[in-house]
């Protein structure tokens, strides 16, 4: 419940500050937000696989965030970023997907 | 939450199990004061910034962000909608430019028709008309001037040139006749007494002469014992009108350049 509050507040402050994004941030922001969705919602696949831990939650989803973050500057660096790019999105869009698919499955037999 | 593996979920049927999961994300939803789920709800709370912060940013999304084949797309596009909205605009220039002639001849066509109404109207007796020319006055006590006499006087400021003419009160045009009645005379049906006042719009000189000439007007006026006076004025104005009747049997037969030909 407080994270989920934490969520909603956070679109809140963000719609309400309409902060300016760095211009060193702009590349990696996307990337590190969808990673972050995808480690939301293993969270709540393991919730409902009653494996959910909270260390773990938090450490995958600062990791996952990094490593992302990692991979489109490795990409930028080898000149190969918009492509990395694409492909961390595809993996994680993927993740996301299976993801939601079992708790669907968890959630309403089906 | 491991530490609880659910017991009180046999996996016998499924709707227990449903209610189980809904029952598990309801106690995970549970505030809980620890300091992981502060970490969780402080990440969450991050996530939901960037989130936010990122579509707005990609709603006000400029230039500068984007890469180097990006931009070079987008530079292609904008030229090849440059050239395509230039063709556009020249096609649009051509068009422009071919309505503004034609609005510049048609608004020639509409001068050169509306002089030839002023001299139709003219000719016709339906515009008032205003020039030199001479009004000629003929004084008949005796009442010895007859409509042949006027017609004679008629036909000779016609001759001199006289291109608007009244006589009286009435505007003579083609088709105007003269009758003598029992009292006097009458122009087209309207009776006009002496003094007959006859207004010529025309050359003044010419026809002032045109009237004194030997045999003319001037001197068939004075054998009948009326006084006949001509007098040359450099503006005169001629507001009798006359109303044009529909012809009832003649219609105008199309020229070989048409009708405005």
């Amino acid at each position: 419940m407080i994270p989920v509050l934490g969520l909603i507040g956070g679109i809140l402050i963000g719609l309400f500050l309409q902060p300016e994004v760095p211009l060193w941030l702009q590349p990696y922001l996307p990337i590190a937000v969808i990673a972050a969705l995808d480690a939301v919602f293993g969270a709540v696949r393991a919730v409902l696989d009653g494996i959910f831990n909270d260390k773990v939650f938090v450490v995958s989803f600062l990791a996952n965030v990094v490593v992302a973050g990692f991979i489109v500057f490795l990409g930028d660096q080898l000149g190969v970023g918009s492509q990395l790019s694409t492909g961390v999105v595809v993996v994680l869009g993927v993740r996301i997907f299976s993801n939601v698919a079992s708790i669907r499955r968890h959630l309403f037999r089906a | 939450m491991s530490q609880q593996p659910a017991p009180e979920t046999p996996p016998a049927a499924e709707p227990p199990a449903e209610r189980s999961a809904w029952r598990m994300m309801f106690r995970m939803a549970r505030p809980r004061a620890t300091r992981a789920n502060f970490f969780a709800a402080a990440l969450a709370l991050a996530l939901g910034f960037a989130l936010a912060t990122q579509v707005q940013q990609t709603q006000q999304q400029g230039l500068e962000q984007l890469r180097e084949d990006e931009l070079v797309r987008i530079l292609d596009d904008v030229s090849q909608d440059a050239a395509r909205l230039g063709n556009d605009a020249r096609a649009l220039e051509v068009t422009r430019d071919r309505l503004l002639s034609g609005a510049d001849s048609s608004a020639e066509a509409l001068r050169a028709a509306q002089e030839r109404l002023d001299t139709l109207g003219i000719l016709a007796g339906t515009v008032p008309a205003e020039g030199p020319g001479i009004v000629l006055t003929i004084d008949d006590p005796d009442k010895k001037v007859t409509s042949a006499l006027l017609l004679d006087a008629l036909q000779e400021l016609r001759d001199a040139g006289a291109e608007a003419v009244q006589i009286g009160n009435v505007r003579v045009v083609a088709s105007t006749y003269f009758t003598d009645v029992p009292n006097g005379i009458e122009v087209s049906g309207v009776p006009v007494s002496a003094p007959y006042e006859i207004r010529a719009i025309g050359e003044s000189a010419t026809m002032a002469s045109a009237m004194d000439i030997p045999g003319g007007v001037s001197e068939s006026v004075r054998r009948l014992g009326a006084v006949s006076r001509v007098e040359q004025r450099k503006s005169l104005s001629i507001t009798a009108l006359h109303t044009l009747e529909e012809p009832q049997y003649a219609r105008p037969v199309p020229g070989p350049t048409g009708p405005g030909g």
